[in-house]
């Protein structure tokens, strides 16, 4: 505790600092494009489409192959293992597309249960709790991120997941997912890889805001007190957490102020202004609330000096799905559906997306509530 | 943990963190007149003055009756218990002369370090019993901020980690009972500057430590829109053979802050006034206000100008003030040191293992 053993060279810091930075540029954001094989399967039968490889190697290219628009709104794309290795129609590989345009190739790193049981998570439960989990993957975590660092990728993403319950999130599940992801984020470091930090904690239940918030708060507090014993380096890191909001099965209803506000107040009481950049998961908001909420939350009235912006799967993705169907012919306007999303997303992380369907911006700043009261 | 139980009021919130923003506003800082009768004795024998209680009261008085506009650079004073009680010379309460300058009062209620056993000399800080009275009865008498001073040091073996885990821990059981009295709490968790380390080293040990004094404040569900924390500036041990630049005592000490203390607080006291100006010109990203928490460092000229006279009373007060206000802009960023610079200002304030 004494002795500092440095983990990083300055040229170490200073490439993983300019990875981070370069994917949360102004107006930046992520495309989460790493769902498993599993998770695939669920979009693709919503629209009625086969999961095969081939499949999902052609979803993926509509994507990739959207065009410069998405270049200034597009900071960073997280792959899922397999499409780090597929190619597009004329052989182009998928990182090789992305990188070329200056995005940077992310890696979803956990490993998963075995696909025999059909248990496509990488999770594994906390015996004694109350249905709780850690993440599992650290086993030959070093040597994969050395080679993933080789094929490409210059940051990688972990998730744990926390639940809201009567009994929970237990001491022992915050304590041990906030342990796991240090030991993740200081390993991805050493190999040169921006560790993103999701500490996921899941919408589900009948809570209200305040509760949410509370929890966050905590949550983060134990994450940032792990990666400070972990010695990683906060500059070289960002963070995926998840806004504030109330339970899917909450009575109450709250605008996208009050989530702003909340979210806001949560962040700046646990996440030290060292921390790069803050890019939110949607986690099952509709593509249009989570432009919303996003950008309610860049135009909060309280400081906030890290970059706030997206890292979205299903908010980019929804409309583009669904426009596709899996037809050829229908790949051009699922690609524009994509496009406009990312714009939208990427005016919203500057605070500068107006919706068409609620009140300008005007209106909604005299929301805000004072946040004293938070 | 998993159901939060409100520990202040929206009300209560909104008063502890009015009154931090105040002390903190732009271009003010605390004036610590809160030694010890011990150590006022150390001062005034440095200008042969004897250690009476009214020579203690007299000190005081020269600097609280100075022009109002000291508040222009002095958001808060903090006091040492005896001074709560006298009054200036016209026969006023002491709190009331400051508050009615509209500055903020404070009280130091800590009752000093206590042994850790099984370390290698490091402490503890001892003054939780009973600390919630005597806050209300503080609150009472007129003040609205509080300081609470832990210790660390710096050596082959220390700070261990249960010196770090004990210091934050009792930290945020005051700042807690503090809150709750309306007080809002100083947060010091002071690593001295004593030994030959780097400051390299000394920034890695201001990392950790405030750390975990965040944690513990996270822990223990304080409010910190309505605490300030008062750290040592990131400097290299005193005996250290490589000498730093302002500019690198800034960067280091601005880069452990950012790495460290969350965005809701309001503010915190440094010292020294060029190396303070240079961390408020230091080209990183600062959300939090960071000004000056000075104790010698505003009261060692005005000392060697008064030198117990009556006749040097005005002078000594033209002194304090001057250091004030310099101080002031350096918390700003704003302050340009001439060439020249008076003997009691420069000369190192600096006392071997310094104890309160």
């Amino acid at each position: 505790m004494t002795h500092q053993y440095p983990a990083l060279t300055p040229e170490q810091k200073k490439e993983l600092q300019d990875i981070a930075e370069r994917i949360v540029a102004p107006g930046k954001g992520i495309l989460a494009a790493d769902e498993s094989v599993g998770s695939m399967a669920k979009r693709l039968n919503q629209i009625g489409v086969e999961n095969t490889e081939e499949n999902r190697r052609l979803y993926r290219q509509l994507l990739f192959s959207a065009d410069e628009r998405i270049d200034s709104c597009i900071g960073g794309v997280i792959f899922f293992h397999e499409t780090m290795y597929q190619n597009a129609d004329d052989g182009t590989p998928f990182v090789k597309m992305i990188r070329d345009r200056g995005i940077v190739v992310g890696i979803k790193r956990y490993l998963s249960i075995s696909t025999f049981l059909q248990v496509d998570k990488g999770v594994v439960p906390l015996a004694g709790t109350d249905g709780e989990t850690t993440t599992q993957g650290l086993d030959g975590l070093s040597e994969r991120c050395a080679q993933y660092k080789k094929d490409g990728a210059d940051f990688a993403k972990w998730r744990c997941v926390l639940k809201i319950s009567e009994n929970t999130p237990s001491q022992l599940a915050i304590m041990e997912n906030a342990n796991v992801l240090a030991r993740y984020a200081s390993i991805c470091q050493q190999n040169g890889i921006v560790p993103i930090v999701e500490p996921e904690i899941l919408p589900d239940g009948d809570h209200d805001l305040k509760r949410c918030q509370y929890i966050t708060e905590k949550v983060l507090a134990a994450v940032y007190k792990a990666l400070s014993d972990h010695h990683v380096y906060l500059e070289g890191t960002l963070l995926k957490p998840n806004m504030v909001t109330p339970g899917h099965a909450c009575p109450t209803k709250y605008g996208s102020e009050e989530i702003a506000m909340a979210t806001v107040t949560a962040l700046r009481r646990t996440v030290p202004p060292a921390v790069t950049g803050v890019t939110f998961l949607s986690g099952g908001q509709s593509e249009e609330e989570a432009s919303v909420n996003l950008n309610a939350i860049n135009t909060c009235p309280l400081g906030k000096p890290w970059a706030l912006t997206f890292s979205y799967g299903r908010a980019l993705q929804a409309s583009a799905l669904n426009a596709w169907r899996g037809q050829k012919e229908n790949e051009t306007a699922a690609t524009e559906e994509f496009i406009k999303r990312a714009e939208v997303n990427g005016l919203a992380a500057q605070g500068k997306y107006v919706s068409s369907g609620d009140s300008s911006g005007a209106a909604g700043k005299s929301l805000y509530v004072a946040n004293h009261a938070y | 943990m998993t159901h939060q139980f409100p520990s202040l009021s929206p009300e209560q919130k909104e008063e502890l963190a009015t009154i931090a923003q105040r002390i903190v506003a732009p271009g003010k800082g605390i004036l610590a007149a809160d030694e010890s009768v011990g150590t006022m004795g150390k001062r005034l024998q440095n200008i042969n003055v004897e250690n009476t209680e009214e020579n203690r009261r007299c000190f005081r008085d020269l600097l609280f009756s100075v022009n109002p506009t000291i508040a222009e650079s002095v958001g808060g004073v903090i006091f040492f218990h005896e001074t709560l009680y006298q009054k200036s010379d016209k026969g006023i309460l002491f709190p009331q002369v400051v508050k009615e300058k509209g500055i903020v009062v404070g009280i130091k209620v800590d009752k000093g370090t206590a042994a850790l056993n099984g370390t290698d000399g490091e402490t503890t800080t001892q003054g939780l019993d009973g600390l919630s009275e005597r806050c209300s009865q503080y609150k009472k008498d007129g003040c609205d901020f509080a300081k609470w001073r832990c210790v660390l040091k710096i050596s082959d073996s220390c700070p261990s980690a249960l010196a770090i885990a004990e210091n934050a821990n009792v930290l945020a059981r005051y700042a807690s009972i503090c809150q709750q009295n309306g007080l809002v709490p100083i947060v010091e968790p002071e690593i001295l500057p004593d030994g030959d380390h780097d400051l390299q080293r000394c920034q890695y040990v201001t990392e950790k430590v405030l750390a975990a004094v965040y944690k513990a404040l996270s822990d223990h569900h304080v409010y910190l829109e309505g605490t300030l924390l008062k750290p040592n500036m990131v400097t290299a041990g005193h005996s250290c053979p490589k000498k730093f630049t302002p500019q690198e005592v800034a960067m280091a000490t601005v880069t452990a802050l950012r790495r460290t203390v969350p965005v809701s607080v309001p503010g915190e006291g440094g010292e020294a006034s060029l190396n303070l100006n240079a961390i408020n010109q230091t080209p990183l990203a600062r959300p939090w206000r960071l000004t000056f928490s000075y104790g010698r460092a505003l009261q060692a000229s005005a000392l060697a100008v008064w030198q117990g006279q009556a006749g040097n009373r005005e002078a000594a007060q033209e002194a304090f003030c001057s250091r004030a206000k310099i101080n002031g802009l350096a918390s700003k960023g704003d302050y340009k040191p001439t060439g020249e610079a008076d003997q009691a200002a420069t000369q190192s304030l600096y006392t071997a293992s310094y104890v309160y």
